[in-house]
């Protein structure tokens, strides 16, 4: 079979939860893990008689994200109804939007393999409102409903078929991913749902410009999970036309443990949705001036980040890329090396300990006990020669554990580097005496050995003693001298 | 004044006489439940009412009056004793919208207008038969049987809030809600002769009525006088912010506005009456055109102008009432699907089959009837012939209304129906019953406000006369509506 006569055209829809304290209609909670069917109140449970409000700070979270994405936000935009049964909808209906959403016509850049950068379209951003879970699992043989996500505010984010390969669904995610991150909309957590990504795929003979018949492919937990079943999905696909068979226009479920995408019972094509204007909002009216202040207020976008860090630090495009791709840790990085001085120990560091550390400890930067101007404080105490840079790994564990400053840390603990002649002199006479052998190949001018004394000295002195000096010392005594 | 005057005494001189202390409120919950015993409210009799609990009615009106304070003695309705159609969620009765799927549910908050009203002293004694899901014109769709209307018997008292406007006319209260979505509470008042009044869209929070059709459904008032109608509107109406079609502005007194014939010989004068020829067709009842007549007579005598106009899309209104109304219920209706509450039916095979048994068993004929319309105009293809093009009609017959009152119209006046009650089981064909909201339906489509109030009586059943304002001219049209009444008099209920 010969998949490389076709192209894979890939759409994407992303769900986005806004990061609102409130849900979309009504007061309830929005916090996760609650305890089922906890916050929740007669709107969205949709007891007889209620009725939906907006909450206005998700609007200004999904006009934010809109207008990063490059779209137009339109002075009116019309909730409607989305009709369809199922028993963790509570009002039998979705209240999203349809033909008016709130906005259309962005652009997303993506980075290619090949280091380029593609332009992907954005068709719409709109506005619409959570289901509630289904529990298939915790009692045996029935299917228990938890409504706390019922009414959740997210915002569905519409790309044009503008992809052509997994990697670049992928880069495509990440990137959007990133920007929402950075505009603080959505927490985007695939693991807890804040994020969910259906992909529309089709594929087509290399040259023709028609589409071919998509399929949709759903319940994808991983960005390398898009990528993995739409590999998947676009070579069934192939596999199909090259033995002169069609495509059906389906939805499939992709299965990560079995690593194969299978077409759903359930026919989501053949629903009829009856939209039609949600009767119980009024029209959703934007001022200008409004729209005008939400965009002046977009944090920095990290595009914007990236050249502005790579314009003012001595740090490579690669560890640009690194440093920046959570916002939080790219704010962490220049406060560090602006407050130190040094773009390129902070970078060091951050990509080093402060990373490895945070890892560790499975924790977000925003709980970490190392404040940037304290790390900033000993990358200088390095520089000016008071710690070794070993001693100075110690110090930042501390500092990481204690959450106290670099300079009473390393005075507490004897980390403080030693140039002391008297005291240097003793620890080098106990190597030269704990090592008879180096010592008197040394003594008797093999100079070659110096580097291995130096070390013994440093590690007798746990890392405290000044190099530079032990060096002078120990050439001083150098035999043939 | 005695208890034994309570069937016709106005909640205005109930609360009065309360805040006075020369009744308590416990007296008047208890007088009530008397009147409803001797009229026979009950299921065997006039089967006004659904749900009631004597005992912890007059718990609540025994709280009240603890509650009284020094000259403090009680709101604008303290311990006046409130009949509510059960389609409005209340706290303490059930609320099933007279319908199966629903029986058993009690909800656990409170429409916003009840609390307003409870808030001003009014105690809740009881929850009345309507058509099932508001939907009819005569009280007979209920799961619960036809209310019987207090004048006759034998004939309807109209819907579909035809329990609480029966409770009204047979002196069990002397004011109750209803709600409107095509003139379920004028067209009723009218029938059993009383007042009914329809706010303007967004005067009254619809938080807690149980959606019918959410564009054109309206908490509506029965009262057995203007002044009564008036004051509960009054009590209701405001803004609310769980109800975003709710409208934020200032509520006006619309009884300061009143002034009687008795104090000013034309109080009417500079008032301009406009009466829509599309309204009297020549198969008007004669009877009924006699007595509209007889009150235009009356408002010129008060000094108004009266004159011709027209509302040319008039006759679109019930087609279009019968797109939009069943495409909003066929949504509104999806959540009572047997999961969270109320009646649930399971069969045993599966989620789709307790849908189905659930709603097939839990709905009567004309709710089905509407929601199978509603979403056959709402399905793809069908949309904008139906739909779309309904809310265009919509938008003319609106404009058929903001024009005549941009033209110096300040109030229209109507017949309220084109017939008489009519006898219980007479219509079975539903068109024709729909055809009994022929000149209501256009004020909910278009959102004016408008009432009904008693012009007199054909053959002894009574006749309603129908003024409709222009948006938010609730004023206008009580100080119009007072007027006449004092000026008919007697004559209103002859």
């Amino acid at each position: 079979m010969s998949a490389d006569r076709y192209e894979m055209v890939v759409g994407l829809e992303v769900h986005a939860q806004l990061r609102t304290r409130s849900k979309a209609f009504c007061g309830c909670s929005t916090s996760f893990g609650a305890q089922p069917n906890t916050n929740t109140c007669p709107v969205c449970l949709a007891l007889p008689g209620a009725l939906p409000v907006l909450n206005k700070q998700a609007v200004a979270l999904a006009t934010r994200a809109a207008l990063a994405l490059g779209c137009t936000v339109h002075p009116t935009s019309i909730f409607s109804r989305k009709n369809y049964f199922y028993p963790d909808l509570p009002k039998g209906y979705q209240i999203s939007q349809y033909d008016q959403p709130l906005a259309t016509g962005g652009r997303l850049a993506i980075q290619t393999a090949e280091g380029g950068e593609k332009s992907i379209g954005i068709t719409r951003v709109h506005m619409e409102e959570d289901a509630g879970k289904s529990v298939h699992d915790r009692y045996p043989g029935v299917t228990a409903i938890d409504l706390n996500r019922a009414g959740v505010p997210l915002i569905e984010i519409v790309s044009e078929p503008d992809m052509r390969s997994p990697a670049e669904a992928g880069a495509y995610l990440r990137t959007l991913r990133q920007i929402l991150q950075y505009i603080d909309v959505s927490d985007v957590s695939m693991e807890e749902g804040s994020l969910r990504v259906d992909a529309n795929v089709s594929a087509r003979l290399k040259g023709d410009t028609r589409l071919g018949t998509k399929t949709e492919v759903k319940n994808m937990n991983s960005f390398s999970g898009v990528e993995r079943a739409l590999a998947f999905e676009f070579a069934r696909q192939c596999e199909q036309l090259e033995r002169g068979g069609t495509v059906a226009q389906e939805t499939l479920l992709w299965d990560a443990a079995r690593g194969e995408a299978r077409i759903s019972r359930t026919k989501e094509g053949s629903h009829d949705y009856r939209y039609f204007p949600e009767p119980d909002l009024r029209p959703l009216m934007l001022d200008q001036d409004w729209i005008a202040q939400t965009r002046a207020a977009i944090p920095e976008l990290p595009s914007a980040r990236k050249s502005r860090l790579a314009a003012d630090f001595q740090v490579s495009a690669e560890d640009i890329e690194k440093l920046t791709a959570n916002p939080a840790i790219a704010e962490y990085f220049e406060s560090v090396a602006r407050a130190s001085g040094d773009g390129k120990a902070a970078a060091n560091w951050v990509m080093g300990d402060v990373l490895a550390t945070l890892n560790a400890a499975g924790r977000d930067i925003s709980q970490f006990a190392v404040r940037p101007a304290d790390l900033a404080q000993l990358i200088n105490m390095i520089r000016d020669g008071l710690v070794s840079h070993a001693a100075a790994r110690r110090v930042f564990a501390v500092m990481a554990e204690t959450g106290k400053p670099p300079a009473q840390i390393a005075h507490e603990e004897g980390l403080l580097k030693v140039g002391d002649d008297a005291a240097l002199a003793t620890w080098i006479d106990e190597v030269l005496a704990e090592h008879p052998q180096e010592a008197t190949r040394f003594l008797a001018g093999e100079r070659k050995l110096q580097g291995v004394l130096v070390g013994f000295v440093m590690k007798k002195s746990g890392g405290r003693a000044d190099p530079k000096r032990v060096n002078q010392l120990l050439a001083s005594r150098g035999g043939g001298g | 004044m005695s208890v034994a005057d309570f069937p016709t005494l106005t909640a205005d001189a109930i609360a009065a006489r309360v805040r006075q202390g020369t009744v308590t409120p416990a007296e008047m919950v208890r007088a009530s439940f008397e009147r409803g015993r001797s009229v026979g409210a009950g299921r065997d009799a006039l089967n006004i009412v659904l749900w009631s609990d004597e005992d912890a009615a007059v718990k609540e009106a025994e709280t009240l009056s603890s509650q009284f304070a020094g000259a403090s003695k009680g709101g604008r309705l303290a311990g006046v004793p409130i009949a509510v159609k059960d389609n409005i969620a209340t706290l303490g009765l059930p609320t099933t919208c007279a319908s199966k799927i629903l029986a058993g549910y009690i909800s656990p908050y409170e429409a916003t207008a009840i609390t307003r009203l409870r808030e001003e002293g009014a105690i809740v004694v009881s929850k009345t038969n309507c058509d099932e899901f508001a939907m009819g014109s005569s009280t007979e769709n209920s799961a619960y049987g036809p209310t019987r209307n207090p004048v006759d018997i034998r004939r309807v008292p109209g819907g579909s809030s035809g329990g609480s406007a029966a409770a009204v006319a047979a002196g069990i209260v002397p004011i109750a809600l209803g709600s409107e979505t095509g003139g379920s509470v004028r067209q009723p008042a009218a029938f059993c002769g009383i007042v009914g009044v329809k706010p303007t869209y967004g005067r009254v929070s619809r938080y807690g009525l149980v959606a019918f059709a959410s564009s054109l459904d309206h908490i509506s008032a029965f009262a057995r006088n203007v002044d009564d109608a008036a004051l509960t509107l009054e009590v209701m109406a405001g803004v609310d912010p769980r109800d975003s079609t709710s409208a934020d502005l200032p509520v006006p007194s619309y009884r300061e506005q009143f002034v009687s014939p008795v104090t000013m010989a034309k109080p009417l004068n500079g008032v301009t009456v406009g009466v829509p020829r599309e309204y009297f067709p020549d198969s008007l009842d004669a009877g009924i055109r006699k007595l509209c007549d007889r009150a235009l007579d009356s408002l010129r005598s008060l000094g108004a102008t009266v004159r011709d106009v027209s509302l040319p899309h008039t006759s679109l209104a019930i087609p279009v009432y019968y797109i939009i109304a069943p495409a909003e219920a066929s949504s509104n209706l999806a959540r009572f699907d047997g999961v969270r509450y109320g009646q649930r039916i399971a069969s045993g095979d599966g989620l789709r089959s307790m849908y189905d048994a659930t709603r097939s068993a839990g709905f009567g004929p004309e709710v089905t009837r509407r929601i199978l319309l509603g979403t056959y105009v709402l399905s793809a293809g069908y949309y904008d012939a139906y739909y779309r093009k309904a809310q265009e009609v919509r938008a003319l017959i609106t404009g058929d209304f903001t024009s005549v009152f941009a033209d110096g119209v300040d109030v229209l006046f109507t017949p309220t129906t084109p017939t008489t009650a009519f006898a219980i089981g007479s219509i079975s064909d539903p068109y024709e019953m729909y055809l009994s909201d022929i000149f209501t339906a256009t004020a909910n489509l278009a959102g004016v406000p408008a009432m009904s109030m008693p012009v007199g009586r054909v053959e002894g059943l009574p006749v309603g006369g129908q003024l409709i304002a222009d948006h938010f001219a609730e004023p206008k049209m009580f100080r119009v509506a007072y007027a006449l009444e004092q000026a008919l008099g007697d004559e209103a209920h002859r």
